[in-house]
């Protein structure tokens, strides 16, 4: 009997741990996005201008030189910063100066951003400058879309592809 | 961190007391948490090997080829996959409950802390292994903890690109993402084997197999979940789409809401931080080490009794070096030595009969010699009265024995059961010191010092040297293996133990007559 027992209490031991480990390994679940919501990602990597124009050596320049390192240009590393906006109907979700990477500040600039946005019918404008210019910007889209809930915009950028993508 | 130690002591201790009620000794789960570990470890290997066989690592294919198997051949590779996920969620459990059983019973500081360090990073690996496993499945739950992972990546200021961008938008998908970590999961286990495999390297006889009726048991158990509750996946990734409510896995996943919602500096300044609390626990605050144990030469014979019991391997057998003829001699690496004695408690020269010379055994503890222990036994023994006086020998790590003292019971404490010699029981009741001797340590096979109760067991049995003499009248020694909890098992056994010894016929007492052996001794001390 008590035999019987103990192999009971084992039974009673092996089925706790079956279903600790069968529900904690799905159970419960998160929600780890608002029920009803859309999202846009914004995220890119994009080396704007470097911060100075090249310029031609002089044949003075050019012969100090070691002999294999000789080239007829110099170029700047450091590149300026990029500015971006993102503006979602009359909301600015966006609006940052993004530094170049890198420790001489001569590697592409990225970011990587997710906005919660209500679904439905919205205009996206989303501008990039890139030049030592001041003001204004070098890129510019405007999207129309309708969201629906659970969907996922991301904006990418590609300059060889003429600017910003929405997928 | 005192603190913390003694209330999870006080949880281990009151589990596994529980869990002694319906395990035979041996069997006790919470005794078997390193060895349940390992076969929850073959059992993945296995089930992951035969899943492997119709997993495919395309983009749309990972996906389909799982539902084949949950779906179409849910008998056979259904039934793996879920041995697989289960196995690796059980080998969470009892890897987390081995780390803190560790932690709550003092062992990993000292020189143990080579075990607890090299442990640290299996279970980081073992992270590593199942969170890339999740990722290989590429639904719902994949593309969450991808997304999820790499955005925490990213939060590290080392990536030219960022790359949560590899799944930014269905089309940004490579497959070679997958086949990464396909490799991933298949490389990270077998590292994680090697340095368990150093893991090990400092522990003597480490048990790795789990006895044949828990490993069938934990093995049942798994099966029956994967075919009652089998193992799926969750809808299919679609990087099109912000995945809603996800299944977690609480094991692997608990973490991941958080690095998903607090910023990357606290996130991974806490995961640094806490890394570094656990590599440091060891020396937080350091052991006090108490003396190594000492070999003497001019008493050791190289029989290398010491050098088999060392549960840390801590005594080598080299080439004799003081002329004596004797091919070998024991040495001592103190680094590896965790002061049990039960060295001492193998040597065959720490034998309380020696009267006729000084009692200095082969190998010892300095500051808890055999010698000491001889005169504190009797003079214990010297104070006791009454039919049926009771020597109870306990250990610093197992069943309390502090307060159990009374005019027909005393009381001694060393450092692990495995120290005293079989000979100091002869010794005891031979010379009539007292009626009954009771040994009182650690549970089975959840000795402090690992083996010091198996050894006992078997010097007792008479199966392994140095043997507990024939002529000890077993009615009067009764053995106790309890842990920290067992304290009414061991009342309740005095009591018991008390009237059993009262019953024992006077003639049957043990008188001490000298026999051939110790007369031999006499003459060549003498």
């Amino acid at each position: 009997m008590a035999r019987m027992l103990q192999f009971i209490g084992q039974a009673f031991v092996y089925a706790a741990l079956a279903v600790a480990v069968g529900y904690l390994s799905s159970r419960p679940v998160y929600q780890q996005f608002p029920e009803g919501q859309a999202q846009i990602k914004l995220s890119f990597a994009h080396g704007a201008a470097r911060t100075e124009a090249c310029r031609r050596l002089t044949s003075k320049e050019i012969a100090k030189l070691p002999a294999n390192e000789r080239r007829p240009n110099t170029c700047s590393r450091e590149r300026v910063p990029i500015y971006v906006q993102l503006r979602v109907d009359d909301e600015t979700l966006f609006d940052q100066k993004l530094e170049p990477t890198g420790l001489a500040g001569d590697g592409p600039a990225r970011t990587y951003r997710k906005f919660v946005v209500a679904p439905g019918n919205h205009t996206i404008m989303a501008r990039m400058r890139d030049s030592r210019r001041s003001e204004g910007f070098d890129y510019e889209t405007r999207h129309e879309t309708t969201l629906v809930a659970g969907q996922n915009l991301a904006i990418d950028f590609k300059a060889d592809a003429g600017g910003f993508t929405f997928r | 961190m005192n603190l913390l130690r003694i209330l999870l002591r006080f949880v281990f201790d009151r589990t596994e007391r529980t869990l002694g009620i319906f395990f035979p000794a041996h069997w006790n789960p919470m005794l078997n948490l390193g060895a349940l570990g390992f076969f929850f470890y073959w059992i993945i290997t296995v089930s992951g090997i035969y899943v492997y066989i119709f997993f495919d690592t395309g983009i749309t294919q990972a996906y389909g080829s799982l539902e084949y198997m949950t779906n179409d051949q849910w008998y056979a590779a259904g039934v793996m996959r879920s041995l697989h996920r289960y196995g690796s969620d059980a080998l969470i459990v009892v890897m987390l409950l081995h780390f803190s059983r560790e932690f709550a019973l003092d062992r990993y500081r000292g020189v143990r802390w080579f075990s607890w360090i090299t442990g640290v990073p299996v279970v980081l690996l073992v992270y590593v292994a199942g969170i890339t496993g999740y990722w290989m499945v590429w639904d719902t739950l994949a593309q969450y903890v991808a997304i999820v992972t790499t955005e925490w990546l990213d939060r590290l200021p080392i990536f030219g690109e960022p790359v949560a961008r590899n799944f930014l938008s269905p089309d940004a998908l490579d497959s070679r993402f997958f086949s990464l970590m396909v490799f991933i999961h298949i490389a990270v286990p077998l590292i994680a084997l090697v340095l368990l495999w150093i893991h090990l390297q400092r522990i003597a006889k480490p048990r790795i197999n789990p006895p044949r009726g828990l490993a069938i048991g934990s093995a049942l158990s798994l099966l029956v979940l994967s075919l009652v509750h089998p193992a799926v996946s969750q809808a299919p990734a679609d990087l099109a789409k912000v995945p809603g409510d996800i299944g977690l896995d609480w094991f692997y996943l608990p973490l991941y809401p958080l690095l998903e919602n607090l910023p990357g500096p606290l996130t991974w300044g806490a995961a640094v931080a806490l890394l570094l609390a656990f590599c440091a626990v060891p020396w937080l605050p350091p052991m006090r080490k108490p003396p190594p144990a000492e070999v003497d030469l001019a008493n050791c014979n190289g029989c290398m009794r010491c050098f088999e019991d060392c549960p840390y391997n801590a005594i080598a057998m080299r080439e004799r070096s003081d002329g004596l003829p004797f091919e070998r001699e024991a040495v001592v690496d103190p680094s590896f030595c965790v002061s049990c004695g039960i060295c001492a408690g193998a040597c065959p020269t720490a034998t309380p009969f020696r009267r006729a010379s000084d009692l200095v055994a082969g190998i010892d503890l300095p500051d808890r010699s055999v010698a000491d222990l001889r005169t504190e036994i009797e003079s214990a023994c010297n104070g006791l009265v009454g039919d049926a006086r009771i020597l109870v020998i306990g250990c610093d790590h197992g069943v309390s024995i502090a307060g159990l003292q009374g005019p027909g019971t005393s009381l001694v404490r060393l450092r692990c059961i495995g120290q005293l010699p079989p000979s100091f029981v002869d010794y005891v009741l031979s010379k009539r010191l007292a009626d009954g001797v009771v040994l009182a340590g650690c549970s089975d096979n959840g000795c402090h010092a690992r083996l010091g109760t198996r050894w006992t067991d078997a010097r007792i049995a008479r199966e392994r040297d140095p043997q507990l003499r024939a002529r000890v009248p077993r009615e009067r020694l009764r053995v106790l293996w309890a842990g920290r909890a067992g304290r009414g098992r061991l009342e309740a056994l005095l009591g018991r133990f008390g009237e059993q010894l009262q019953a024992i016929p006077a003639d049957a007492s043990p008188v001490h007559k000298p026999d051939d052996r110790e007369k031999t001794e006499e003459l060549v001390d003498g």
